[in-house]
């Protein structure tokens, strides 16, 4: 395969932004990474080697990029952990002796609901919402892949803050999309 | 015996890295009883799939 042309490259703009958008949720933190991107992409074509898709090349200069800034991000503002009220949020979700208050209930089959486009609203709006710090982990793990080695190094944490962060996230993204999307189909 | 709450931490680790044998096994048993867990770990994996979904917009 030949070089990308500026074409190709411009045609892959709107999945990049995608893609970024969800992992730093801020419109113009997402545009100037990709754009950064577009510009490593024109700048370093000749090293293409055309191994892999234009897109998996390009999906791995901005996933260096995103990394680059959350590491940017942390340092200079550290997020606050707000331990305690997030602990009650975990709390208010079960009983006292650890049933849950509102059991999960069934989603039906995997591929009808992710082919229903008001299950997709009501997982967009929940991601949107989710809390700044469990959200920046949340979408390092499940947008980004990273292991969970490469997280806490990051963001220099340990293992067992990281499990908890991300299980609290995802209780609380399961619970919102269960609310929204129930009221949706309701 | 595992709680649910308890369920709910190993399910959302069973995500990130490996159980250990003892640990897999005490969460089938609940798993086996628990409908709400059940459905929480199915939910888990699709919530999984819908960010990929989202991510890679197909």
């Amino acid at each position: 395969m030949s070089q990308p042309g500026t074409e190709e490259l411009e045609q892959l703009r709107p999945y990049l932004l995608r893609y970024a958008l969800l992992q730093l949720r801020d419109r113009d933190s997402a545009e100037d990474v990709v754009q950064e991107t577009m510009l490593a992409a024109l700048e370093g074509r000749a090293r293409f080697a055309g191994k892999s898709s234009a897109k998996t090349w390009l999906t791995g200069i901005l996933k260096h990029k995103i990394i680059d800034l959350i590491r940017r991000r942390a340092r200079e503002q550290p997020l606050a952990s707000d331990d305690e009220s997030e602990a009650d949020a975990v709390d208010a979700i079960f009983q006292r002796d650890g049933h849950w208050q509102q059991p999960p209930s069934d989603w039906g089959s995997p591929s009808r609901a992710l082919e229903d486009k008001r299950f997709r609203e009501a997982f967009e709006l929940c991601a949107r919402i989710m809390p700044q710090r469990n959200a920046r982990v949340f979408m390092m793990r499940e947008v980004l892949e990273m292991s969970t080695e490469e997280i806490c190094k990051e963001l220099d944490i340990t293992p067992t803050n990281l499990w908890v962060i991300l299980h609290r996230a995802r209780l609380a993204l399961r619970e919102c999309i269960e609310i929204k999307w129930g009221a949706a189909t309701a | 015996m595992l709680t649910c709450k308890d369920a709910s931490v190993l399910l959302s680790q069973a995500q990130d890295r490996p159980l250990g044998l003892r640990l897999r096994l005490f969460l089938q048993l609940h798993l086996l009883i628990c409908r709400g867990c059940s459905n929480f770990n199915r939910q888990l994996a699709l919530i999984r799939a819908a960010v990929r979904r989202v991510r890679d917009d197909v």
